[in-house]
């Protein structure tokens, strides 16, 4: 027997091990380097004009974009009090009524094709029931896109969290008489508290980032938002405008926008991660 | 009995919250057929007009009106394409580092962290490669890369720092998290007696990844490919940013071009003609059948993988 020398093979070993970990590194480098010069640009341009004034004309100095931050805030609202209970309902379908029925299979099968439509398609679905019988962009389109967005992913999430609480409480519930409705609400949403909250923070997080619905809904505004009746200033669509110009004022306040959605988002999104762990231990 | 609780009133409440909760799951059903058939619906006068020959033609002049696809589809398949070739072996390698090679005390922060870049918005993605990636691409990449290989046709060109190259890198960092995460759950869920009889027979650690744990968990692989794969297609903000929009097709990767969502972003609030906007809803269209028919074969491909899985155990 002729044996085979090791070393070829460690060393083949060894260089993998060394590149996994530089790859590694790569990503990591990647998200701190995002992470900086957000951070760094962004904090330039903070300061409290930024934070509660309205924005100033191209090439001219000061002003903020308190409108857009409202804007912002007043559309995630809506559309999560739109977007969340009917997620939540559609999820309690699939987990306690419908389970095993060819509809329900369905469903469960089109809100996984539904979180993966691009957001753009949904703003412009948005876009020809809400925009173009209307005939102007409004505050309330954007919500609804927003809501659309929502939907799938707390109607997924609501699901897998329902299936998780144990049936033998559902079963000793329903068998002291207490009617499904009352079992689901009291019950079975108590056991699976965190895990939903979980689910809406995250699903608040996916969409207060987003940009490509609101394009062509909500479209953009110099103003403050009195209400969502016509078209509403929002922090990403202004990032998007204010980037692409050529003004190094606007392009600052791009940078400020970017700074607060980047710190929102990633708050909101490590909050829940914190959640679930709490929930696992 | 005599405390029997109000039936009447509880059966009503049922009804109502039974017939509620199926609203709502009808809702999705009904939202998903309503987008096609309302993309159906407006992009009509460009589907009567340009028939298939939509789907060929380049041709992109607001001002003729005359609209095609073609060069909106090339940049679509090209950035994607340029992402996954990056995104795929950096993600198996990642999930090699953070299932077999680190120490769990290293590989959970930095797992995280990697999720973390899932969670940044796209817009974001689009500030830095404008404001960050693409002059670094400019003024020390793509020099460098010309003056290497610049004869072939598919790195000529200018440096200008935006363009395909630049979209495609972009793309692949937002897609890298999802497929690292799908990756590194399909090394986990390898069972740990097959990796020992490899490691029993003296392989190393990369010869049992590359022909025991890969080879199992091939299929769950390919699923996370195709998820990357849907979410890179219909990108928007971090490709418009940079991309260039250009409706010229380019061999080069240098050059400027554009996909179905960054037309869609750059051109929808403008156009006036009633052709123009029928012609960008039919490109939303087009992009809404792509996706859809992606996500239905990986939810089907995931779907069999399960029972597989299920029948296996």
């Amino acid at each position: 027997m002729r044996l085979r020398t090791a070393w070829p093979r460690k060393l083949t070993n060894t260089l993998m091990e060394v590149v996994s970990g530089v790859a590694a590194a790569v990503g990591l480098a990647a998200l701190a380097w995002i992470l900086v010069v957000v951070l760094r640009h962004g904090a330039a341009a903070l300061n409290w004009t930024f934070l509660t004034g309205l924005p100033s004309p191209p090439g001219g100095s000061g002003g903020g974009l308190a409108n857009a931050i409202v804007g912002t805030l007043m559309m995630t609202l809506v559309g999560c009090v739109i977007g969340v209970p009917v997620g939540m309902l559609a999820g309690v379908y699939l987990a306690e009524y419908g389970k095993g029925r060819p509809f329900a299979t369905a469903v469960r099968f089109l809100v996984n094709v539904m979180m993966g439509i691009p957001s753009i398609i949904i703003g412009l679905f948005v876009y020809t029931i809400l925009v173009l019988p209307i005939g102007h962009f409004s505050g309330w389109a954007g919500a609804v896109s927003l809501a659309l967005l929502v939907l799938p992913v707390v109607a997924r999430t609501t699901e897998d969290m329902l299936a998780l609480v144990p049936n033998p409480l559902r079963e000793s519930t329903l068998a002291l008489g207490v009617p499904h409705w009352r079992a689901t609400l009291q019950i079975t949403f108590r056991a699976a508290k965190t895990g939903l909250l979980t689910g809406v923070l995250l699903s608040v997080a996916r969409v207060s980032g987003e940009t490509a619905p609101l394009l062509f809904t909500a479209l953009n505004s110099p103003y403050m938002p009195h209400s969502l009746a016509g078209p509403t200033a929002n922090l990403t669509v202004t990032i998007f405008n204010y980037a692409m110009s050529p003004y190094a004022n606007w392009q600052e306040a791009a940078w400020g926008a970017s700074f607060l959605i980047t710190i929102g988002v990633l708050a909101l999104t490590v909050t829940s991660r914190a959640l679930i762990r709490e929930r696992v231990r | 009995m005599e405390r029997r609780p109000h039936t009447k009133v509880q059966a009503f409440a049922e009804s109502w919250f039974h017939g509620a909760a199926l609203a709502c799951a009808a809702l999705v059903l009904l939202v998903m057929l309503a987008i096609l058939a309302e993309l159906v619906h407006h992009s009509r006068l460009s589907l009567v007009k340009f028939g298939w020959k939509f789907l060929a033609s380049a041709a992109w002049n607001p001002v003729t009106g005359e609209f095609g696809a073609a060069s909106s589809i090339f940049g679509t398949v090209v950035s994607t394409l340029i992402a996954l070739v990056v995104a795929v072996p950096l993600a198996i390698v990642i999930a090699l580092f953070l299932v077999e090679v680190a120490h769990p005390r290293i590989s959970k922060p930095v797992g995280y962290a990697i999720e973390l870049l899932a969670a940044i918005p796209s817009i974001i993605y689009g500030m830095w490669g404008l404001f960050v990636l693409a002059p670094t691409m400019a003024v020390h990449v793509q020099p460098f890369v010309g003056k290497l290989v610049g004869k072939l046709p598919l790195f000529s060109g200018p440096p200008m720092g935006i363009g395909m190259l630049t979209a495609g890198i972009v793309l692949a960092l937002m897609v890298l998290p999802f497929i690292t995460a799908v990756v590194r759950d399909v090394f986990a869920l390898v069972p740990s007696v097959l990796k020992e009889a490899g490691y029993g027979m003296g392989a190393t650690t990369w010869e049992v990844t590359r022909k025991v744990t890969m080879r199992h968990g091939m299929r769950g692989m390919v699923g996370g490919v195709f998820l990357g794969l849907g979410r890179a297609i219909g990108e928007t903000m971090a490709v418009t940013f940079v991309i260039g929009n250009d409706h010229r097709l380019a061999a080069s990767l240098f050059a400027s071009g554009n996909t179905i969502s960054s037309t869609l972003a750059n051109e929808f609030t403008e156009a006036s003609e009633p052709v123009y906007l029928a012609a960008l809803v039919e490109l939303g269209l087009i992009l809404f059948v792509i996706t859809l028919v992606i996500q239905i074969l990986v939810q089907l491909w995931l779907k069999r993988l399960k029972l597989r899985l299920g029948a296996e155990q």
